[in-house]
């Protein structure tokens, strides 16, 4: 990806964002549930109901409102949450990176199962465990999230609890932390005891969001594998005595990794859409939880905030997915 | 200095990692005893239970009422009781207020409490410019001066609910000094009290945690650390309870909570609490026909909803003010009647095969088996000759549409009213002048117009309970139930449920 692409990229990545602005901003405005409406008091005269409509700057005419929150906007100010009563960008400065460092994990996670499934499926193709995995794998692809996310409530949650239901940290021990990223700042303060803490909390809903994304790319790497395997220069390195996992490693897997890469990174867009629900089940202290917040209490400033987000973060992954595709496989930049 | 490479960092932190689980560390062990663990149905969105949405919202009192005192406080009978203020009332004429402050209370920063934090709190509370909800309640009295431990203020418009408002939404006391001092910002960052228990950490959306009050004018609390942990999903807060990994939870499905409370070392407790369901009528086609409304007011079988849907968790009621609100008349009956439900639409020309249709709104899983039943409902109304078609809707539009006069002809709401005054249910549900009401009528209106500042306290209460029979006879409102609040313990607690719904840490106790 040339210098020239890289800006052209990042001009769509702007126009894409002031449309997904616009489009929120008019959405919520004309879908039902006037925020408003959820604070009077039932004493509240037309006037004092007008009063407060102008208190958050709802009064104004709806491109006014527009042209205010955006002009706010590039200068970074998201306006102030209605329910929170705080700056927004503040708010989603200390909950965003506990989701980052939630779908971070899961992607990581999904990746690696992902990827040992699909090798192992390969090494042990034509024989009954191949299909017994294909089988299981197709479970793992049927079942979504949250689904997940309910399972190991009761399973590692209830049934067997080894690891804490809901939360980020131990509510009882938490420490005091200098920063939002807990499992990166534990880990560089070399505080193993914080940083179990964490991880032992990350581990139910990492594992809700990332065997989905693991049977996806299990799935989508095997069958690239499976392709590679029967092409002419891995028959060659076979010839050459190279043992199946070195051929599968070292041969098949840069030229089958291509696809599966876009791939995820479609998918780990969708997990971060995922986090949503998931957070809420093991409250999580994410953007995803304080999302459903912003929307049962129409905080109108902070749902255009989180969305504003949540496009940018998708527009940042996808840039990233298509710089490292080219990286892997530098044709494609040539077309 | 001890140097780490790579590899045993990395085995050092898998090893603690390990051992943590192992030790209990980062497992779900029940804590110890000198902390309560709630799993909690709402999020905490702001720490100032006097401003904004947050203050308004019956969940979260439970919380503020921890951390801060109400000018009056409340007994779990709804009784009112002296909280801050020791004493309390008007002048015989009513043109002023006084209030007794009581002395000795300190915030936790160890200041004394004055007569001015008080005053400051009811002028901040009145200034709606502090976005505080119900301002114009708190802006019926002024004028304060104090002497000595005495506030007396001017009455600006005689409001007979005033000093039960000082036991309820916004009705809490802010220390003046401190919140001058540290702004908005830093007040919600780190606030301070005079309630039994003072804030030491917090994650929106996850946790708060509480220490023990030791200087608290009521005693010192049973428990050294409060944790409230922020579990809005129903299935979680089971699992929570389940697993040992919170102490307390509630407002669980009716179904876990009977399964729960069987369960080795858990124990349930079940009450009726404030809030009551109940269908709006709004005064538009076909409802304008009285007697449409009584026909689908007598229609519904409401003890066999109660039985058959919440599993016997709920109070039938037929008015809207329940058995513990003030105004309550058990003398006020609908009864379920189908035989006269049918007769009645006979008489406007309705039948089974010649319905009178309408649409009725509904929430889906805001309430305990909302949905489920007005699926019942209709069920019953078609059986007497009403068709109704149900239309599902979520809170914040239900707001939207009742402050703008446009609901549907009925439509399913939840009505809290924790000081169990009739101007707090009936008389807000159903004044026309209310943002908050459906039926609008100038009969009903003229009913209640004197009312609303009759200062005869036993004349005022007589004078509601007409204006419940009257709306009972006129099938203004369909009420249906009292909710009742199952709570789930560990059996080595006890736990006195409350009436207003407030789950307060000072209510769970060891056994």
């Amino acid at each position: 990806m040339t210098l020239t692409s890289v800006i052209n990229r990042l001009g769509m990545a702007a126009i894409t964002l002031f449309g997904v602005g616009l489009v929120v901003f008019v959405l919520l405005r004309v879908v039902p549930g006037d925020p408003i409406a959820m604070m009077i008091s039932p004493s509240a005269t037309p006037a004092d109901i007008a009063a407060l409509r102008a208190h958050y700057g709802l009064d104004l005419p709806l491109p006014e409102q527009f042209f205010i929150w955006l002009g706010n906007v590039v200068h970074l100010d998201f306006g102030t949450s209605i329910s929170l009563r705080r700056g927004v960008l503040q708010l989603i400065g200390e909950r965003l990176p506990a989701t980052l460092e939630l779908t971070f994990a899961a992607l990581v996670f999904g990746v690696l199962a992902g990827g040992i499934v699909a090798v192992a499926g390969v090494l042990l193709r034509r024989t009954p465990l191949e299909a017994a995995m294909d089988f299981v794998n197709g479970l793992f692809l049927a079942v979504p999230d949250f689904v997940w996310a309910l399972v190991l409530v009761l399973l590692v949650g209830v049934l067997w609890p080894i690891f804490p239901l809901s939360g980020r940290l131990d509510p009882v021990h938490a420490s005091d932390f200098m920063t939002p990223f807990y499992l990166i700042e534990s880990i560089v303060r070399l505080n193993w005891t914080d940083t179990g803490d964490v991880l032992a909390h990350l581990v139910m809903p990492m594992l809700a969001l990332g065997l989905p994304l693991a049977a996806v790319i299990a799935r989508t790497l095997k069958e690239a594998l499976s392709e590679a395997m029967v092409q002419d220069y891995v028959l060659l390195a076979r010839l050459k005595g190279m043992s199946e996992l070195r051929l599968v490693l070292q041969e098949a897997l840069r030229n089958a990794v291509g696809p599966t890469l876009t791939l995820t990174g479609v998918q780990f867009t969708f997990m971060i859409g995922g986090t949503v629900i998931v957070e809420r089940i093991f409250a999580f202290p994410g953007i995803g939880n304080m999302a459903i917040d912003a929307v049962v209490n129409r905080d109108l400033p902070l749902i255009q905030g989180i969305v504003l987000v949540f496009g940018a973060l998708f527009i940042v992954i996808n840039i990233a997915v298509d710089l490292i595709a080219n990286r892997l496989n530098p044709r494609q930049s040539h077309g | 200095m001890v140097e780490f490479n790579r590899r045993q960092a990395l085995g050092l932190g898998a090893s603690a990692f390990i051992a943590g689980i192992l030790s209990g560390r980062v497992a779900v062990a029940a804590a110890d005893t000198s902390t309560l663990t709630i799993a909690f149905n709402a999020n905490l969105p702001s720490f100032d239970g006097t401003t904004g949405p947050s203050a308004v919202n019956p969940a979260i009192q439970a919380i503020y009422r921890s951390i801060f005192d109400q000018y009056i406080a409340q007994a779990p009978d709804l009784s009112f009781q002296p909280g801050l203020l020791t004493a309390w009332g008007w002048n015989d004429d009513r043109t002023k207020v006084w209030m007794d402050v009581r002395s000795g209370v300190t915030w936790h920063d160890g200041t004394p409490l004055t007569p001015e934090d008080v005053t400051w709190s009811l002028e901040r509370a009145a200034d709606p410019a502090t976005g505080n909800p119900v301002s114009n309640v708190w802006a019926s009295i002024g004028n304060f001066t104090v002497d000595g431990q005495r506030i007396t203020g001017d009455v600006k418009n005689f409001d007979p609910t005033i000093f039960k408002w000082m036991a309820f939404l916004t009705g809490f006391v802010l220390p003046k000094a401190y919140y001058t001092k540290v702004g908005a910002a830093g007040f919600e960052a780190k606030p301070i009290g005079t309630g039994p228990y003072m804030f030491d950490a917090y994650e929106g959306n996850s946790f708060l945690r509480l220490k023990a009050n030791p200087n608290y004018f009521g005693g010192k609390p049973a428990f050294d650390t409060v944790v409230f942990k922020f579990v809005t999903d129903a299935t979680s807060r089971v699992a929570e309870i389940e697993s040992g990994s919170s102490d307390v939870t509630l407002e669980v499905p009716f179904e876990e909570y009977d399964r729960l409370r069987e369960k080795a070392g858990l124990a349930g407790v079940s009450a009726p609490i404030s809030d009551i369901g109940m269908l709006f009528v709004t005064n538009i086609e076909p409802m304008l026909d009285k007697n449409v409304r009584l026909a689908a007011h007598h229609a519904i079988d409401k003890a066999g909803i109660v039985k058959k849907l919440l599993r016997g968790y709920g109070v039938p009621i037929d008015t809207l003010e329940a058995p513990e609100y003030e105004a309550y008349d058990a003398e006020i009956k609908v009864g379920y009647d189908p035989k006269k439900a049918a007769e009645l639409l006979a008489a406007s020309g309705y039948s089974k095969d010649k319905p009178v249709k309408f649409t009725i709104q509904t929430t889906r899983g805001l309430k305990p088996k909302d949905y489920e039943m007005i699926q019942a409902i209709v069920g019953m109304w078609r059986k007497v000759g009403i068709e109704a078609e149900i239309e599902v809707y979520d809170i914040a539009k239900h707001f939207e549409l009742r402050m703008s006069h446009k609901l549907a002809p009925t439509a399913f709401y939840n009505w809290g009213n924790a000081i169990g005054d009739p101007t707090t249910s009936t008389g807000f549900a159903m004044y026309s002048k209310s943002p908050h009401s459906a039926w609008k009528s100038d009969d009903l209106d003229a009913m209640m117009n004197p009312l609303w500042g009759e200062p005869d306290e036993a004349k005022r209460i007589a004078g509601w309970k007409a204006v419940d029979k009257y709306i009972a006879e006129q099938g203004y409102v369909i009420p249906l139930l009292q909710y009742v609040q199952p709570i789930v313990y560990k059996s080595s607690l006890k736990v006195i449920p409350n009436t207003s719904s407030a789950l307060q840490p000072t209510l769970v106790s060891k056994v």
